[in-house]
């Protein structure tokens, strides 16, 4: 029997980011919001303060701090005729264990996507043709909002975040440092960049001297103290370098609990139900609208929350799994290309080089998790695509992450020993003479790349699984080697005497190989409404009081890190809401 | 709140005393015709009360800090706040307008209560600091009169001595120790001139902590506001000292503190960070600056600097001050912003007393949560990492660098905190 609880103005599902950011416009807008969380409760200062040992085999090994498989695995198949079966280790999808989601573990890459990444269909017909945008293949599709309209959305979170970085572009006028590529600005980043280490020093160096446009990554991880526009302080990183898979324990990475929480638990109209799993929506008797969420919370109960308004804020995946389940909209189908829901999953297209130097010191043991040097001359339409058998491009960059000495064991330069004397030799040697160039590719979404329910396979709830189909477009694979080569010219130029190249993309795509885990679409965004299953406020078409946040509803990936995007969108969302929707409650857009 | 604990504890003694003195009357203590202002005929229950009236009484009961000690999980001034003595426990009383609470008291009852100890089952325990608020003015008393009769009744009948054991029980006793250190007066100057002293004596209570206390408890007025030992506290000195006290500060930072917490060099934690929380960050900029300049103008001890500590004895401190303690206060004893406290030019550091260090090493601690600062950060315990004598090494350490000077730690007190505490021994490393 489903027990119900008190009806609030608004459900949540999923306190990640997204639904943190929400949530937060939205009790400070006066609305009552019940946040639903399969997750236990999680903070900085009762989990991962600074006397516990970052512990790298807990941590980053063991994934201490993400759900566990067996909650969150999904079938996988690269094409329509194979049959799919389950992942049964964590690979793309790490999603984090606790309230704050995968926010919590993040490296902290603080970006916004180019202007380009928007209008990839728009902008590739005008300036190379229709035929390159309709290659048979991919299944090109614009978001339905520019990046001029979302830029007070991403001051908005990096404001939050407190981002340190330092801006290429501001008002139009290039700086002069930072990234020329970079979309207009309205203002600088709130806290300087973080300082560049070493391996930085030789991409710069050696890109500069290519005529190519060297920045510093913009990081959530804090150059020096801060307190944000909600009040809340953060701390300066102190380079330790446990970031990514680690939770910070000296308040300098940006996250939910750090930079939202402390805010939001302190107020009345703001409830977060922990350790209980969403499973689908109620929708109301027309079908226009939904009445709430149902969940099963840690006994095993099934409870309602009934809501007026309802986000769907968790896991892309999850997102796209519980409006198929809960039979809201048109399941996309690949044969004919009609329905929404499960459309466009794309991943990114990754490859680069890994390098050794003879007499350097690298020191990778300082660093942090967003910390790096990239180059953006070959990332999305920056260079001129008419000769080449692709669009898009990647984000070509160094990292001073960390120097994690279990994973950089296995960093050695090729034909090392792998045991005995000689490894420990070589270990000790290349540790600190090791970097790497990672091209942080774009995706283009296909025609056959979606998720469904899986005909065969359910969860511990008896829910179907979701299931992935999906491998790299043709272009983003042809992208992937370009860029490989690319950095490969950087990595000479840089002076190492190893380079070894790699390119996740000359094989097939599978989930259990981490290249990235930015999955993203499955409820895509979009001003057609054919071809979108919801609006450019991320509304349901089909139910206007529906709201599916995140990154599942990219309907292109980008070759940057979706973090800032996803906050963006959710402020916007969060917006839009309480300034407009629950004045007059109805479509906020046309279609 | 936690700090009357140990004046809870004290009380009991002053019982003993108290008792032998049975038979005895204070007939001034008992005087009551300060109350004569105040109505005598209708209840808090029945009481209807004017809405402007009522506004300011919130204020001053945010000045009085009510709700720390009788706000405690039972519903707002329901009471139930537990108040652990060696002779017992006492639990404050609900104070909402319900039968079980004071709703039967008239305005008179309540003037005697608040200002003069006198309550409706017998005298109060000077754990009610009646002590100070007897100092408040008449229009202050009917405006906070009014805002409690606008409180939610809540049902909670209470017997606050139930857990107290014989004879420290019985009310009366507490005659002897009013007749020993309580004087029946209001407020000796001008309230409106004379605000931030009104404050601090008054509904503040501020030396009820911040006043060493002698053996019967009672605070000590030639040390007043020159640093109080609360047990697992200690309050430090918050007079004109430049040293201990807050002399060197500006009124501005000393607002600032008050006000959210922290000035970006102390922060507020412990029983300081509920005084912030509950209390403190309620009250007006124009409040805690005539606070802050009046504790500048409070005389102080004379304590002053020693010469350091020899740098070379500070050598083991300063590499596990870097190792474990740097990422948040700083390479050189800064602080991190508004969220972890400087050890550079933070007064209450240098206290004699390193009760509020030992035992954030040992226990850990919560910085104030606080509208303006929310963040309400956690300093970790090191109880696990660290012995006695290595704790004693960093604290010698943080109080003997970058400008700080103070003695050093000795290490039989850090030793006490751990078994006081209950923290755990230091992880022992496998041979």
């Amino acid at each position: 029997m489903t027990t119900k609880r008190q009806k609030a103005d608004v459900v949540i599902v999923g306190l990640g980011w997204s639904g943190a950011l929400m949530a937060e416009e939205l009790t400070r807008a006066g609305l009552n919001v019940v946040a639903i969380d399969r997750g236990a409760w999680t903070d900085t200062s009762t989990h991962t303060p600074p006397s516990v040992d970052p512990d790298e085999l807990r941590w980053s090994q063991r994934k201490e701090l993400l759900s566990p498989p067996r909650d969150n695995t999904a079938t996988f198949r690269n094409t329509l005729d194979q049959t799919a079966i389950p992942t049964r280790n964590w690979g793309v999808f790490e999603l984090g264990g606790g309230v704050g989601g995968a926010g919590f573990h993040w490296a902290g890459m603080g970006w916004r996507f180019s202007p380009w990444d928007f209008e990839v269909r728009k902008q590739t017909i005008e300036r190379y043709g229709l035929a390159k945008a309709e290659d048979g293949e991919l299944q090109l599709q614009d978001w339905g909002v520019t990046y001029d309209e979302l830029e007070p959305f991403y001051d908005r979170w990096e404001r939050i975040a407190g981002v340190s970085g330092r801006a290429g572009v501001i008002k139009g006028e290039k700086t002069g440092v930072g990234n020329p590529f970079e979309g207009s600005r309205s203002r600088d980043y709130p806290t300087p960049a973080l300082k560049t280490l070493r391996a930085m020093e030789l991409f710069n160096d050696a890109t500069n001297r290519m005529g190519l446009n060297p920045f510093t990554i913009p990081t959530a991880n804090l150059s020096e103290p801060y307190v944000n526009p909600l009040g809340v302080s953060m701390g300066a990183c102190s380079y330790c370098g446990f970031c990514l898979y680690f939770g910070c324990g000296n308040f300098s990475k940006s996250s939910p609990q750090a930079c939202i929480f402390p805010v939001l638990m302190r107020r009345p109209n703001f409830t977060v139900l922990t350790k209980s799993c969403v499973t689908r929506l109620t929708k109301a008797n027309d079908g226009k609208t939904v009445t709430g969420a149902v969940y099963v919370d840690e006994q095993g109960n099934e409870v309602e929350q009934p809501a007026d308004i309802v986000i769907l804020t968790a896991f892309m995946m999850d997102n796209t799994r519980i409006l198929l389940h809960s039979g809201i909209s048109k399941p996309y189908d690949p044969r004919d290309q009609t329905g929404v829901v499960g459309r466009n999953f794309t991943f990114q297209t990754v490859s680069g080089t890994d390098m050794w130097f003879e007499d350097d010191n690298i020191n990778p043991f300082i660093g942090a998790g967003a910390l790096g040097s990239q180059i953006d001359d070959y990332n999305g339409d920056n260079f001129d695509h008419s000769d080449l058998d692709f669009i898009g491009g990647a984000g070509i960059l160094t990292l001073s992450r960390d120097g994690l000495p279990i994973a950089k064991a296995n960093a050695l330069p090729p034909g090392t020993q792998r045991w005995g004397s000689e490894f420990k030799k070589s270990y000790a040697k290349y540790y600190r003479n090791y970097a790497t160039i990672f091209n942080q590719g774009c995706s283009m979404p296909t025609k056959t790349g979606y998720m469904d329910l899986d005909p065969n396979f359910k969860d511990k709830f008896g829910v179907p699984l979701l299931r992935l189909t999906y491998d790299y477009a043709q272009s983003d694979r042809n992208m992937a080697k370009f860029t490989m080569d690319r950095s490969l010219e950087i990595a000479r130029e840089m002076g190492a005497s190893h380079v070894n190249g790699f390119n996740f993309a000359d094989k097939p795509f599978t989930t259990a190989i981490v290249a990235s885990d930015h999955v993203i679409g499955g409820v895509p965004m979009g001003a057609d409404r054919p071809t979108s299953a919801v609006n450019p406020y991320l509304q349901s078409w089909d139910c206007h009081n529906l709201f599916v946040v995140g990154a599942s509803a990219f309907p292109t990936n980008a070759g940057y890190n979706p973090t800032g995007t996803v906050g963006a969108l959710a402020i916007r969302t969060a917006r839009a809401i309480a300034d407009t929707y629950v004045k007059n409650p109805g479509a906020l857009v046309e279609g | 709140m936690a700090n009357w604990k140990a004046i809870g504890g004290s009380v009991a003694v002053v019982a003993a005393v108290a008792a032998a003195g049975a038979g005895w009357w204070a007939y001034d203590t008992l005087e009551t015709s300060r109350s004569d202002v105040a109505d005598d005929r209708v209840t808090l229950a029945d009481f209807k009360a004017d809405p402007e009236a009522v506004a300011r009484g919130e204020y001053v009961m945010r000045t009085g800090d009510c709700a720390a000690c009788h706000t405690k999980g039972m519903g707002d001034f329901a009471g139930g706040y537990e108040i652990a003595t060696p002779f017992g426990v006492l639990v404050s009383s609900n104070i909402t307008p319900d039968a079980t609470g004071i709703g039967a008291m008239t305005e008179r009852d309540f003037f005697n209560a608040l200002r003069q100890g006198i309550g409706q089952h017998g005298l109060l325990y000077p754990a009610m600091p009646y002590t100070a608020y007897k100092n408040l003015t008449d229009g202050d008393m009917h405006d906070l009169w009014a805002y409690m009769s606008t409180v939610p009744p809540v049902r909670n009948d209470i017997d606050e001595t139930a857990g107290m054991r014989f004879p420290f029980n019985i009310r009366l006793a507490m005659a002897g120790w009013d007749m020993l250190f309580f004087e029946n007066t209001g407020f000796d100057g001008d309230p409106v001139a004379d605000r931030g002293r009104y404050i601090v004596d008054g509904g503040g209570h501020c030396s009820a902590c911040h006043s060493p206390r002698n053996l019967l408890s009672a605070e000590v007025s030639s040390k007043y506001l020159q640093g109080g030992s609360l047990g697992t506290s200690y309050a430090p000195e918050i007079t004109s000292n430049e040293y201990l006290g807050v002399g060197g500060q500006s009124v501005e930072s000393i607002a600032q503190y008050l006000r959210t917490g922290t000035d970006g060099v102390a922060v507020a934690a412990g029983p300081m960070a509920e005084a912030v929380e509950h209390s403190l960050q309620y009250l007006s900029d124009e409040d805690l600056t005539a606070m802050a300049t009046y504790l500048k103008s409070v005389p102080g001890s004379d304590a002053v600097a020693p010469p350091p500590l020899a740098a070379d004895s500070l050598k083991q401190g300063a590499l596990e001050y870097e190792i474990s303690c740097s990422a948040c206060h700083g390479p050189r004893g800064e602080g991190m912003g508004l969220l972890a406290p400087a050890f550079a030019g933070n007064a209450a550091m240098l206290a004699p007393d390193i009760t509020n260090l030992s035992h954030a090493l040992m226990v850990g601690g919560r910085a104030s949560s606080t509208h303006e600062n929310p963040t309400g950060a956690g300093m970790p315990s090191f109880a696990w990492k660290y012995t006695d004598a290595q704790m004693a090494e960093i604290l010698d350490y943080v109080r003997n660098s970058w400008g700080n000077a103070a003695p050093p730690v000795k290490v039989e007190d850090i030793a006490k905190m751990r078994a006081d505490s209950g923290a755990r021994d230091k992880l022992s490393i496998p041979q």
